[in-house]
């Protein structure tokens, strides 16, 4: 008796909630995926465009640069993303994943930038570090510190062995493991950079790429490199807990820590607001998000969401995206991405 | 078998059974001891971690139950209200209006763009809803209580100090003196952040709550509770009752134990495959949340259930079936309603845990903002612990606090489930 009421109420629920799916296919509000660095600022963007017109707030998933491209490349229709967020530009290959799918029409905006610093606790003082400090410091291998063409294990403990104008502090750094665009920006930008004041390594650039690359790419592993998570505000928290360690995280987190935290100077400029927005910074990478140009007559509100984004309210160096930590671009690469926007110019990659 | 026997009977009197057990009792007595006081050090260790994980959650996260909200006196200004249509009126306008007026000597663009952010934004959107619903309040002035932004909330309950110097902290010192200029005539004041249990998401912490999440776990959990308890007591029901018993039940029976160990984003990965790409339901769904974790609590309340009816004396089922009941009968009229109290705490139990679970939800894209409250089976949402996910990962420090007040609230629903199923236990159940 019991289970057979059970049973027919099941199937009468399953049969009405597959009814309700099949009906909502057509999809009203825009999805967006990608970046988890890119995802503070597009939710806010999208909450005021929720709350300001009579389009539903667009839904945001923070799946990564990477993955939120894949998804946005596997073709054109309402079960696929409209928008993807990337804390990098998009790479050929995903490009031609695109093309691949169908999905033709890419719009390319680039939205501002983003600092990465390497903070410690105001406790201590602040470190003066260079590029090339930082790549001795937390590279797996070395170059042999007596002079030669030959990499060595990192033998580096402190920082005072890596420069002898640092403290003599332990190094260790607390970053985000492999997984994060913020480690893939850091290693790029830091530790490769630093890596090409050796020239011979440079030169290796051209000659043997791969080894190039695993030679600035490879973070040691012997603990002085502590993979600390996703989580910033979990590192945020470390810092506080031990002065003597280094943290690396986006410039919003510092922004909103100010009070406890400080930047370390990367090449004798601090991470400031000022410094990352005029590219004297060198720890700074762009912030894109690509719209698939099919869908823009498709899902209600797409238009309307990128006149939003594009505006000067939001992006703009008084907007408040800048108020969330994200640094504007200059005037006219503003002004180019808007006519960009507004005349829905596609991407081509060569 | 040893034939030697201890050369404590007859010959010599030296040794007795008794002097040997004498002899040995000091050392059974602390060995006693010792194992008493491992389990209680076990005990204590582990009340330990849970109040230290109790007390930083309910530390941290009990000021975030109270916002900090500021009186403003506004001017429902009719230039400005009729202008407009009323839904599209300049109401950031007027809150920006009576922060002018209430503090007339502030000039400048700068100052003044720090003047508005005293208020938060919500305050704008509260005003307009006012207006939506009471048309009568334009030409008159009104003090309404708006929740004041989170710099300034944190600030005023003490997580911002005074003493760093100004470049330092998010509050500067001009804002600094206006809030003790509010505060002198208080118009600032800490209320129930009712926000907080009735919002959706967003992006500012003052307007941010769990309400959406909440919902969005509610439809996901009806879905799994009406999909995994018939099919988990029909399964069970018939490998206890019914099925022969050979290798191809012993072979179900070994894989539903293992099932119910395998990692929950294994369920994620095969709900995005199947559910998602080949039956193309949509994504950040509670409908197909509900599906994939009924694939993960169906392992749990099977086992829970045939362990029940396991319990179940076979005297019955013979009582049953020798007064001439069906098979059927036995079962659905005898056995069944006696083992229900425990397959209903397998039950709860199952569900608990797919309440805290947020792993297998990361691939079926329910990791993400939405703001609008979720009123349906598919209309995109979020659950509990992704919400608590998001929100530890977002840079403002008004969320830290946040983050532990929702924790807080899932802890809550836990408890509140794991006392169902005790209560069912000891309330329905019979020992035999």
């Amino acid at each position: 008796m019991l289970s057979k009421t059970i049973i027919t109420l099941t199937v009468i629920a399953f049969l009405a909630t597959a009814g309700v799916a099949m009906a909502g296919s057509a999809r009203d509000y825009i999805s967006i995926v990608g970046s988890s660095t890119v995802y503070p600022f597009a939710t806010v963007v999208a909450e005021q465009f929720g709350k300001t017109t009579s389009f539903k707030t667009p839904k945001i998933e923070s799946t990564g640069s990477g993955g939120g491209l894949k998804l946005f490349c596997a073709g054109v229709g309402v079960e696929h993303p409209d928008i993807t967020n990337a804390s990098r530009r998009i790479k050929k290959s995903e490009y031609d994943k695109c093309m691949a799918n169908g999905v033709d029409g890419v719009i390319e905006v680039k939205i501002g930038y983003d600092g990465i610093v390497m903070a410690n606790a105001k406790k201590t003082a602040p470190m003066k570090l260079t590029r090339k400090d930082i790549f001795l410091a937390l590279a797996k291998d070395v170059p042999d510190p007596n002079g030669g063409e030959k990499l060595i294990p990192n033998p580096y403990k402190t920082w005072k062995d890596v420069n002898p104008a640092l403290p003599a502090n332990k190094i260790e750094v607390l970053g985000p493991p492999p997984t994060s665009g913020t480690r893939d920006a850091f290693v790029e930008l830091a530790m490769e950079a630093g890596a090409k004041k050796f020239s011979w390594i440079k030169a290796m650039k051209k000659k043997d790429k791969k080894m190039y690359k695993a030679i600035c790419h490879t973070v040691r592993e012997d603990g002085a490199y502590v993979e600390a998570g996703e989580n910033d505000n979990l590192i945020v928290q470390k810092l506080n807990a031990n002065p003597k360690a280094l943290g690396i995280f986006g410039f919003s987190f510092l922004d909103q820590n100010s009070d406890t935290i400080q930047g370390s100077l990367v090449d004798g400029v601090p991470p400031t607001f000022d410094a990352i927005a005029d590219g004297s910074y060198p720890v700074s990478r762009p912030l894109f998000f690509y719209v698939k140009k099919a869908h823009v007559d498709v899902i209600p509100g797409m238009k309307a969401y990128l006149a939003e984004f594009t505006a000067e309210k939001a992006w703009g160096p008084d907007g408040y995206l800048a108020d969330k930590g994200m640094i504007p671009m200059p005037d006219a690469e503003r002004r180019k991405f808007a006519t960009d926007v507004k005349g829905m110019q596609s991407l081509m990659l060569k | 078998m040893n034939n030697r026997r201890p050369p404590s009977t007859g010959t010599r009197s030296s040794r007795k059974a008794i002097d040997i057990v004498n002899a040995g009792l000091a050392r059974r007595y602390r060995a006693e001891k010792r194992f008493r006081f491992y389990g209680m050090a076990a005990i204590a260790a582990s009340l330990v971690f849970l109040s230290i994980l109790f007390i930083s959650i309910f530390g941290k996260g009990y000021p975030a139950f109270q916002q900090t909200y500021i009186q403003l006196d506004i001017f429902f200004d009719p230039d400005i209200l009729a202008r407009d249509a009323l839904t599209t009126a300049d109401y950031p306008g007027l809150v920006k209006q009576s922060l002018r007026r209430m503090f007339p000597d502030v000039e400048g663009r700068r100052d003044k763009r720090m003047l508005y952010k005293i208020a938060s934004t919500g305050a704008a959107y509260q005003i307009r809803n006012l207006v939506l619903d009471d048309p009568d309040v334009i030409g008159k002035t009104i003090g309404i209580w708006v929740p004041a932004d989170d710099d300034i909330d944190m600030f005023f309950k003490g997580h911002i100090p005074r003493d760093v110097p100004e470049s330092e902290r998010r509050i500067k010192d001009r804002q600094i003196a206006w809030i003790d200029h509010l505060i002198k005539e208080q118009r600032i004041e800490k209320h129930f952040n009712r926000i907080l249990l009735t919002a959706g998401d967003s992006r500012e912490p003052e307007l941010a709550g769990i309400w959406g999440a909440v919902m969005g776990s509610f439809y996901t959990l009806l879905v799994t509770l009406l999909l995994s308890f018939p099919i988990g007591i029909a399964a069970a029901v018939y490998l206890e009752e019914f099925a022969p018993k050979n290798k191809w039940t012993d072979l179900i029976e070994v894989n539903i134990n293992n099932l119910a160990a395998v990692p929950s984003i294994v369920f994620g990965l095969l709900g995005l495959a199947v559910f998602l790409n080949f039956f193309g339901l949509p994504r950040s769904a509670p409908l197909v949340g509900g599906l994939v974790l009924t694939l993960m609590t169906l392992p749990t309340i099977i086992i829970a259930s045939r362990a029940s009816l396991q319990s179940v004396p076979p005297s019955i089922r013979e009582a049953a079936l020798g007064i001439g009941a069906s098979q059927m009968q036995m079962v659905a009229h005898h056995v069944l309603p006696l083992a229900m109290p425990g397959i209903l705490t397998g039950t709860i139990i199952g569900m608990a845990r797919a309440l805290g679970e947020s792993a297998p939800l990361l691939m079926i894209g329910m990791v993400a903002f939405i703001v609008d409250i979720p009123g349906g089976f598919t209309d995109p949402s979020t659950v509990l612990p992704v919400q608590i996910f998001l929100w530890a990962d977002s840079p403002e420090r008004a969320f830290v606090e946040r983050t532990s007040a929702a924790t807080m609230v899932l802890l809550a629903f836990l408890i509140v489930m794991n006392a169902a199923a005790v209560y069912l236990r000891k309330r329905f159940e019979r020992r035999w």
